[in-house]
Formats: C-alpha cells, sequence, structure tokens
C-alpha cells in the first residue's frame, strides 16, 4: 500500500467512524444514568432524514444538523416519556422507536429521494486541508472534529464535574440517589435527550457527508453497531474512541479489497465484517469473568419514587 | 412559643395515610438539645414513615413539624440537610461502584473541590476518632466502614438533628459499641439524636428518653434508663410477651445431619467462596451459624438447600445417606426441607396463592401430586391448615403470598416446612423483619420440631436469638466455619469477636465491655 491509498484509507476510517462514535458516545451517558435505550438505529435515521431534508431546502448543512439533534431528541423524549414517567419496560420500548424510526423516516424522506446537497468542506484552509500528508489531522469537516472533542468533553464531564458524578450516582443505585434528594427520573431525561441529540447528529452524517443523499434504511443498522460498541468500551469514553476506530477501519477493509480487486474473500462476506466482529466482540466480553461488572448497576430497570 | 425554644424537634399530631393503611396517626413528641432519644416499634409501627417526613422524603397529611421552636415545611431531603437535620439511612444510600470520597460529595449539598473535601473528611475522622480511607471503592468496604461514610456524611453538615434508622441491624457487637460511643460524643457537643430502632438493650444503653409507637400510633414514652427490656418490649407489642420453653425433657441423638470439607467457589465479584465447611447435627437439637451479613451466609444455605450441587456426595449427609450431588427436589424428598432468608422472590412466589405456594415445596412429602395431577383439595387443606397453626393473618388460602406482610409471609413459610416434619430443617433469618410476638411464635415451633427428632439449622445475625434457641453454634466469617461453640458456656465477647475475624486478639477485649452489656 502506498502512501498516498495509506493517507485516503485513514480519510475514510476517520469518516465512517464519526457517525458511529457520535451515536454511541450518547448512548453511553443514556447508560450511565441508568437506561438502556435500543432505539438508537431509529433516532439516527430520523435525524438522518430531517438533517437531509433540511440541508436540501436551506443549503445549509449546519443548520441541517442542528434539525437532526432536535428531532432525533424529540423521539428520544417520546421514550423517555414512555419509559420514565409511565415507566414502560425500556427493552420493548427501545425496539418499537427503532421500528417507528424507519417507518417514519421513510415516509418523510420519500419527497427526497434523488436529491443532491453539496457536502460540508473541511474547516481548515486550502493549504493545510488538501496538503498530501497533512490533511490527515486537518482536512476533515466540523463534525469530525465535534465528535473528538465530545469523547473529551464527556470524559471530563463523567468524572470531573458534579453534574457527571450525579449522572453516574443514578445510574449506579436510583434509590440511593433519591433518598439523598437527586431527581432520578430529571436526570435521566436529560440523559435521554443527549443520547437522541448525539444519534441524530451522527444519522445526518451519513446523509449529509457519508452518502450524501438520502436512501431508506439509510444508516444500515448502524444503530445496532453503536450499541454494541459502549458494551464494547466498557462504559468509558476513550475506549469507545478506540473501539469506534476499529469498526472503522473493519467497515473499510471491505470498501478497499472490493476497489484493488481482491477477490479472495466473498464481497458478501466482507459486507458482514462489522457485524460479525460486533457479534465477535460481544462474545469475548461474556466470556470475560469480571463480564457486566462494569456496567451501572442499575441499567435498565425502571424506577418508581415512593410518595 | 418561648417554652418550646427549649426542644430542638418537635411533632404536632403529625399524620400520614397510605392506601388502605393509616401509617402515622396524631403523632406527637418532644426532643431536647443534646437528647437521644428514641422512637420505639416493631416493625410497621410507622417508625420509618415518620422519619421520612422529618428529612422531607415524604410529607405528612396532617399536623406540624417544629424545629427549634419553628414550625417548618421541609420539602425534599435538601431542604431538612440547610435546616440542619442529618439522617443515617437503614439501607445505606451508596453507590457501589464509587469511592468514599464520591459518595460523600453526593451527599453534600454545596459544590467544593475533591481536595479541600478530602481535608474535611479527615477532620472529621479524626474528631470523633473514626477510620475510613476515601479513596476506597464502596463495595470493597465492610458493613461498619460503609455505614461510618453516612455518619461522615451527616456529621460534615454539622447537623443539630442526626436521624438513625435502624443503625445497628448489620453491625457486629464491636462495631456497635464503637458506634455508641460517635453517637454519645456527638450528643455532649449538643447535636440531638433520634434513634429508631427494636433492640431493647442498646436503647437501654444509649437513650435518655423513648417514645413507643404501635400501630401508628404514640402509645406511650418511658425513660429507657427506668424501664426493663421486657416491660418496653410488652409496651411495644401492646401484650404479655411468650417465652420460648426449651423444654427439660428434650433428648439429643446421634448425628442426623453431618456437613464434611463443604467448598463452595465463590461466584461473580461479589460472593464469597466457602472454605472447608465442617459441623453436625444431632437429633433433636438446633444448631445455630452466627455471622455479619455477606459472609457466606447465602452460599452456605444454596450449597446445604442443593440450590447449588456439591461435587462430592458425602460433603452433605443426612442420616448417612449422601445427598452432596442432589438437587433440591430430591433432598426435601430425603427429608431435608430449607428456608431462604429472601421471603418473595426466593421462599415464595409473590403472585401465587397460597395454596400454590405450599405445593411447591410440600407436594411429594404431602402427597399433593398423583402422576404429575395436583391434587388441589389436598393442597388447599394443607394450606389452611398452616394458616391456622401458625396464625397467619391473611383472608384465605387464595390470597397471593405478595399480598401478605413480611412477618405473616414468613410465619406461613416457616409453617410451610415445619409442617412437613423433615428430617432436617435448615432455615436463614427465621424472624428478620418478624414482630416480636411472631418471633417467640416461630422459636417455640423450632423448638418443637427439634423436640420431635429433627436436626434444625439456623443461620442468624441475631445473636439474641440464637443464644435463646441453639444448643451448639459456630460463626462463620468470610466463607470459614469458626470452632463450635456450647451456647451455654459461649460469651457475648467470644462470639463477637469470632464474628469479626478477630481470632483472640487482647486489645480489643476492652472495646467489647461495652458491646456486653448491649447484645
Amino acid at each position: 500500500m502506498n502512501d498516498y491509498l495509506l493517507i485516503s484509507f485513514i480519510m475514510t476510517v476517520i469518516g465512517a467512524s464519526t457517525p458511529i462514535l457520535l451515536a454511541a458516545l450518547g448512548e453511553l451517558v443514556v447508560e450511565k444514568s441508568g437506561v438502556l435505550n435500543l432505539g438508537v438505529e431509529g433516532m439516527m435515521l430520523v435525524g438522518a432524514v430531517t438533517g437531509f431534508a433540511v440541508t436540501s431546502i436551506t443549503g445549509m448543512p449546519l443548520v441541517g444538523i442542528i434539525v437532526a439533534a432536535i428531532t432525533a431528541t424529540l423521539a428520544a423524549l417520546i421514550f423517555a416519556y414512555l419509559t420514565l414517567t409511565l415507566t414502560a419496560n425500556q427493552v420493548a420500548t427501545g425496539l418499537a422507536l427503532t421500528i417507528f424510526g424507519i417507518g417514519l423516516s421513510s415516509l418523510l424522506g420519500e419527497g427526497f429521494v434523488g436529491f443532491t446537497i453539496d457536502v460540508m468542506g473541511p474547516v481548515f484552509p486550502a493549504g493545510l486541508a488538501e496538503h498530501p500528508v497533512l490533511r490527515v489531522v486537518f482536512g476533515h469537516n466540523v463534525v469530525v472534529y465535534f465528535s473528538i472533542a465530545m469523547i473529551g468533553a464527556v470524559a471530563w464531564f463523567l468524572k470531573k464535574s458534579r453534574a457527571g458524578l450525579i449522572l453516574r450516582a443514578v445510574g449506579e443505585s436510583d434509590s440511593s440517589a433519591h433518598s439523598i434528594g437527586y431527581s432520578v427520573i430529571g436526570v435521566r431525561y436529560a440523559a435521554v435527550a443527549f443520547g437522541g441529540a448525539m444519534a441524530g447528529i451522527g444519522g445526518s452524517y451519513y446523509s449529509l457527508v457519508l452518502t450524501p443523499m438520502w436512501a431508506e434504511q439509510l444508516t444500515a443498522g448502524r444503530g445496532w453497531i453503536a450499541l454494541a460498541l459502549v458494551v464494547f468500551s466498557a462504559w468509558r469514553p476513550w475506549r469507545l474512541l478506540l473501539g469506534a476506530y476499529f469498526f472503522g477501519v473493519v467497515m473499510t477493509l471491505e470498501l478497499y479489497t472490493k476497489a484493488a480487486g481482491i477477490t479472495l474473500i466473498a464481497p458478501e462476506l466482507l459486507a458482514a465484517m462489522p457485524y460479525i466482529a460486533t457479534i465477535a466482540v460481544l462474545a469475548l466480553i461474556s466470556l470475560r469473568k469480571s463480564a457486566g461488572a462494569q456496567a451501572p448497576a442499575c441499567l435498565g430497570q425502571p424506577f418508581k419514587p415512593s410518595t | 412559643m418561648n417554652t418550646d425554644v427549649a426542644c430542638r424537634l418537635e411533632l404536632r399530631s403529625v399524620t400520614k395515610a397510605f392506601p388502605g393503611v393509616l401509617a402515622n396517626d396524631q403523632v406527637s413528641f418532644k426532643v431536647g438539645p443534646g437528647k437521644i432519644h428514641a422512637l420505639l416499634g416493631e416493625n410497621g409501627a410507622g417508625k420509618s414513615t415518620l422519619v421520612k417526613m422529618i428529612y422531607g422524603i415524604m410529607q405528612p397529611d396532617a399536623g406540624e413539624i417544629l424545629l427549634d421552636g419553628n414550625v417548618v415545611h421541609v420539602p425534599n431531603p435538601k431542604a431538612a440537610r440547610a435546616m440542619g437535620v442529618g439522617m443515617v439511612f437503614q439501607h445505606f444510600s451508596l453507590f457501589e461502584a464509587m469511592t468514599v470520597l464520591e459518595n460523600i460529595a453526593l451527599g453534600l449539598d454545596e459544590n467544593i473541590s475533591h481536595a479541600e473535601l478530602e481535608k474535611r473528611i479527615r477532620e472529621v475522622l479524626t474528631q470523633y476518632g473514626l477510620a475510613l480511607e476515601p479513596h476506597r471503592i464502596v463495595s470493597t468496604l465492610s458493613v461498619g466502614e460503609r455505614q461510618r461514610i453516612e455518619i461522615v456524611r451527616a456529621l460534615l453538615l454539622n447537623p443539630n438533628l442526626l436521624i438513625m434508622d435502624e443503625p445497628t441491624s448489620v453491625l457486629t457487637p464491636q462495631e456497635v459499641a464503637q458506634l455508641f460511643e460517635t453517637l454519645r460524643h456527638l450528643a455532649a457537643n449538643g447535636c440531638s439524636i433520634l434513634y429508631i430502632s427494636h433492640k431493647l438493650h442498646e436503647i437501654q444503653a444509649l437513650c435518655d428518653g423513648a417514645s413507643i409507637l404501635r400501630g401508628g400510633k404514640i402509645v406511650g414514652a418511658c425513660d429507657p434508663k427506668q424501664e426493663s427490656a421486657r416491660s418496653m418490649a410488652e409496651m411495644m407489642i401492646g401484650g404479655e410477651l411468650m417465652d420460648v420453653e426449651k423444654g427439660p425433657s428434650r433428648q439429643l441423638g446421634g448425628d442426623r445431619f453431618v456437613v464434611n470439607s463443604l467448598t463452595v467457589p465463590g461466584e461473580g465479584d461479589f460472593g464469597v467462596a466457602l472454605d472447608d465447611i465442617n459441623f453436625s447435627v444431632r437429633e433433636g437439637e438446633i444448631f445455630g451459624i452466627a455471622g455479619v451479613a455477606g459472609n457466606g451466609q447465602n452460599e452456605l444455605l444454596l450449597a446445604l438447600s442443593g440450590e447449588v450441587k456439591s461435587e462430592d456426595s458425602y460433603t452433605v449427609q443426612l442420616d448417612g445417606k449422601p445427598l452432596g450431588k442432589l438437587g433440591t427436589t430430591l433432598r426435601r424428598y430425603f427429608g431435608l426441607c430449607a428456608v431462604p432468608e429472601e421471603r418473595n422472590g426466593h421462599g415464595a412466589v409473590p403472585n401465587f396463592s397460597l395454596t400454590d405456594n405450599a405445593i411447591l415445596t410440600a407436594r411429594n412429602r404431602k402427597g399433593m401430586v398423583n402422576w404429575g395431577v395436583i391434587n388441589a383439595r389436598k393442597a388447599e387443606t394443607y394450606a389452611d391448615e398452616i394458616i391456622q397453626q401458625f396464625s397467619v393473618k391473611t383472608t384465605g388460602s387464595t390470597s397471593t403470598a405478595g399480598s401478605l406482610s413480611g412477618g405473616n409471609l414468613q410465619k406461613f413459610i416457616m409453617g410451610r416446612e415445619i409442617m412437613q416434619t423433615p428430617e432436617v430443617l435448615i432455615v436463614s433469618q427465621p424472624t428478620w423483619g418478624v414482630d416480636a410476638g411472631a418471633a417467640a411464635a416461630i422459636h417455640q415451633e423450632l423448638v418443637n420440631l427439634a423436640g420431635r427428632g429433627s436436626a434444625i439449622v439456623v443461620i442468624s445475625q441475631d445473636l439474641d436469638e440464637l443464644l435463646a434457641i441453639c444448643d451448639r453454634m459456630a460463626v462463620i466469617n468470610e466463607g470459614k466455619m469458626s470452632k463450635t461453640l456450647n451456647v451455654a458456656e459461649a460469651t457475648i465477647d467470644e462470639i463477637g469477636l469470632l464474628m469479626g475475624g478477630v481470632h483472640g486478639d487482647p486489645n480489643s477485649t476492652t472495646e467489647m465491655t461495652e458491646a456486653a452489656h448491649v447484645a
């Protein structure tokens, strides 16, 4: 592999990793607060379609991204209302949210199939962004830098800030947090909303940057990979970055082997690699003896305060 | 108003109702500054509800709460803390996977840096002579240390009133002695303490005054130092306390139940491994196993009942028959019945009727099933018999197990096993959360069962209980069993030391003096 190919390989990996990184980071915060939202895929699709629609109308991708974050947050709040206020089962509601997101995005996106938009350009000036080597660092659009900055921000928030401490406490023991006087439901609403916004931004990255167009089920199950990543990372933000880029490499390898005309492995098998890797990683993690020890103790449990 | 200023806390006709039950009915009492006041009552008498209202977790339906003579409204715990009210919960409100420091930070309302907080924690620890390492993860701490976190959390706020809800239920006698010293120190500095307990010896040792709560009402007040434990117990239950009669004629036969080199590896991160457990119980004997919770009691019960099978048949023997490799059903068939600590969900299925719950463990020994078909009438008769003989308060055998109060369900479960007349009965915490009257009845039934020749193993944290009914006992600590003691000769010091895992350390005996008075 020559230098040029290596550089463009890395660029592609970063592109492929960014949306799952964003969605997984949001879900990490949600799970840290003790809520399991399996609707990541659905929220990503809602973000993808609304972001694309708004961008194609306004011509401003940044506005599209913001709208994607807002609409996906609204979808997440439906989930929050059902599971937190009405204490519905989180697994069932999360699955329903995914199905809802698939259906809604198909419906909304019908009129936008075949539209094209301008792709967001790099942040830095052309001298840096198009430099043959330095573009690895400077050649990205704003969302890529945002995703990495968010990793740092979430890591700091969870570890150092008081609000982060309270969020972890709520996920660790909801009844204790309640008896000390914290609003368990309030904290969880906020976390679920944040998870929705991140999933929405992640979803819009597909329709605004990677593809860039709208097609039904555009995210192609990447929301599930994001969910697996959270477990893979043992609920640690920096490890999440590592995991997301690992999956990015697996997904990109498929493209490059195809392009290079390597037929040793069936392309269908290569296309399935990210999902096989997901299953393999999850199985390996479950085999570990301390499996589940790092998970927030109240993950997925409904909380009903006594009055 | 001026006369009331002498009161740190005053309640006036505080009333709180839940659907179907009046938890507190016109409760009034006063606590002076620097006084340690006991709130005494059975489980379900309404003590916890009452203090939750003082601490702002619940709101009273009617009545007034006064602090330092002023009527206050306490909307939430944060407001309570701002008014100088601290609380230490019965079930700790701690976060297992976090450090001591983080846990304490969560209980404070001001946002201060961890370095500054650590400094203040160390100051409080030195001032009260408490030992605690701020950077340890809570899940690695003993129960006594966990409670110290709660206490430090409350002390950092410089409270005027500290509420302690059943603080000693999980402590060793040594830890109780240390706690009392801290509380006296606090009271001497002017902090009032509202102390909730149903342990009468403790209240006598510690408290200046007591209000007695029964069925949500204040039924009396007393000076614990002037009363006997018995008279307070009778005020608490509102009747005469029954004594357990061991019966002089009880004959101990040969070994009925033998546990031989039982070793079970610990499961998961928090499981305790059982390490070479050996003991035997004779015909007609009650054998007690004491110990602080979490030292392998649950694992031992599972291994004895058959929920966890052994790899060697001879680790568990009944009348010489090796049962080690058998599961619960077959062990029951051979005459080994067991009652686990957790009633709802382990000892009984909450959503099943009492009859169905009776079938679950008694079907074979009581011949309720023929060719896989349940004989409903037989099962119902058996359930009715249990309800009658053990005076279980319920609307009938068709009501669900979950609808019974903890004490009543415990009576039902104990009855279900005892009336099968097992050759060997293993029980864990037989009277945990059961009121004194029912506890005495359960103790009497256990003694009677032993009188009929059964061998009984009682696993309990309640030393008074073990001393009252057992013939011999041992202590389990970190999955290891101590030497066996004859209850008639054992001293509380000796047992306490074994519970703490300190095997004959002379320095700790001085601390023991108070513990001996207490337990």
